[in-house]
């Protein structure tokens, strides 16, 4: 088991010995696994480099999915960012981008980076990577940022398992945005308690989402959730850097979450037996491609 | 025992999507039945059942258990195109679905078939990529990839056990974990066995000396 049992006790941890929680996160890892903090980085440094690989792949295909419900969103934003019309930034753009890049790339069997699951694999290296272009951030920033991720979502694992199948998807893509929010707070150079409080803040107000995929697949809601969720972690970075806090600690929010999934129907997790997944549309397209499989089974 | 979460638990794995479960882990059973059968066979059968057969379609379940019973690793781009793959290899598959509620909701029974060979395996996905095979040949197995493991289908007859840890002890071998089975006193037996480290090929041989083993294989450890 990792010997970090809590957020409390990283913090306490980090500020003793006036380390950033990365390193506190990187020299655990390096303890356990009786490998050099230099190793760490190098096999954070692979994950790295396959978010990257995976955005550059998914920005340029339109490719379906199996079930050809999803994958040509991403196209549909890049025309709107190249023709320069935004609501917002170029940065806010390039962040749903990099989202619907990765995410797309996971549905038509494209390599991404689990982080921390493959259904919210869009979300911490669309934050990451889209924010350290605008920040001008370089790798070794980047690493940092990546770890400190890890480490959030490597403390909540300790408690709640990262399943929607059995936490609903506040475990999932919840907790991928507070990973998110945590190392954009990181990679601007915030304090360890602006890194938790980011963290907390938006686990805090995403609770309770459930997984109610359409015909059980990684696409609807899940693709849109990840771009969604991406711009939803920004916020939880924005307000912590500006020294704004959760009232109820990190380590209490994630024992609420766990109770929260506990009490969940089980309908609503990862079953696809209640919500988007029952609307009429939702059965009309679990019905229609129970029809094409079949189909495609018999050929 | 819950394993140790690592920090590449939740950064990682690199996998080709969508589905930890559904596509990586099924990559994984294939890859394992590959390892156990020992050869590329002639044909391949895989009956999916509950949530495999409901939703594997959609998440390339069949594409991953062929591409991994093909050799394939989680993270090779070649799965998507794994049924193009078998084709160059001229290794006929296919693909059975059935619902049995009593079964795992992610299991498959892979009956592989070669030559002078002819194998059923039996794997369910657990989760986040983590796979166990559960059956070889009707003996009761429990292999994860988590470490090197020796397969041993053999006489049932008295000694057998201590020959083999003896002859693992000899090499200084720490077993981690072991698991035994048979189907009738006197007829055929099973050993899994998991060791720390690497088994070396030396070893391997001599345990392949061993009289009245029936099948005996080395898989080794799962890349993660």
């Amino acid at each position: 088991m990792t010997n970090l049992k809590d957020f409390r006790q990283v913090f306490e941890k980090a500020q003793e010995s006036n380390k950033k929680i990365y390193q506190i996160c990187e020299m655990n890892e390096a303890e356990l696994s009786e490998l050099p903090v230099e190793e760490i980085r190098k096999k954070v440094k692979v994950n790295l480099d396959a978010m990257k690989a995976a955005i550059a792949q998914g920005l340029k295909s339109q490719e379906k999915s199996m079930s050809g419900l999803c994958g040509d969103d991403c196209a549909k934003l890049l025309k709107m960012y190249d023709k320069q019309t935004s609501l917002f930034s170029k940065t806010y753009q390039k962040v749903l981008l990099y989202s619907f890049a990765t995410i797309e790339q996971n549905l038509r069997m494209g390599k991404i980076v689990a982080c921390p699951t493959a259904g919210s694999c869009g979300i911490v290296p669309a934050v990451i990577l889209a924010m350290a272009e605008d920040l001008e951030a370089n790798e070794e920033v980047q690493i940092n940022a990546l770890i400190t991720a890890g480490l959030i979502g490597q403390i909540v694992s300790n408690k709640l398992a990262l399943a929607g199948a059995v936490a609903g998807c506040q475990s999932e893509c919840g907790v991928a945005a507070a990973m998110a929010s945590a190392a954009l707070v990181e990679m601007k150079n915030g304090t360890n308690e602006q890194i938790l409080n980011a963290a907390a803040l938006t686990l805090k107000n995403i609770m309770g989402l459930v997984c109610d995929p359409v015909a059980g697949l990684v696409e609807v809601p899940c693709v849109k959730r990840n771009a969604f969720l991406s711009i939803y972690a920004v916020t939880g970075a924005e307000l912590a850097l500006a020294g704004i806090k959760s009232v109820i600690p990190i380590d209490e929010i994630v024992d609420a979450m766990k109770q929260v999934g506990e009490l969940m129907s089980p309908t609503l997790k990862e079953s696809s037996d209640a919500g988007l997944a029952t609307t009429k549309t939702g059965l009309e397209i679990t019905a229609n491609l129970a029809q094409k499989w079949q189909n495609s089974t018999q050929k | 025992m819950d394993k140790r979460k690592t920090l590449f638990d939740v950064i990682g794995p690199i996998i080709v999507g969508p589905s930890s479960s559904h596509t990586a882990g099924a990559v994984r059973i294939g890859y394992l039945a590959g390892q156990i059968f020992g050869e590329i066979p002639q044909s391949v059968t895989f009956k999916l059942y509950n949530s495999f057969a409901k939703t594997g379609k959609g998440h390339g379940t069949d594409k991953g258990l062929l591409g991994g019973v093909l050799g394939m690793d989680v993270d090779n781009e070649g799965i998507k195109s794994a049924f193009d793959y078998a084709k160059k290899l001229n290794v006929e598959y296919s693909f059975e679905y059935a619902q049995d509620y009593g079964r795992h909701p992610n299991s498959v029974d892979i009956s592989l078939v070669s030559q002078n060979n002819r194998m059923e395996i039996s794997g369910i996905s657990l989760g986040a990529g983590e796979v166990c095979i559960n059956r070889i040949n009707g003996y009761k197995f429990n292999i994860n990839g988590d470490y090197d493991t020796i397969v041993l289908i053999y006489k049932d007859k008295p000694g057998m056990v201590y020959r083999v840890t003896a002859l693992l002890q000899g090499h200084n071998i720490n077993i981690a974990t072991m698991h035994c089975d048979r189907n009738a006193k006197g007829q055929e037996a099973s050993m899994g066995i998991c060791i720390d480290g690497h088994l070396n090929e030396d070893v391997f041989k001599e345990l392949e000396m061993i009289d009245e083993v029936y099948l005996i294989r080395h898989i080794e450890v799962l890349k993660k």
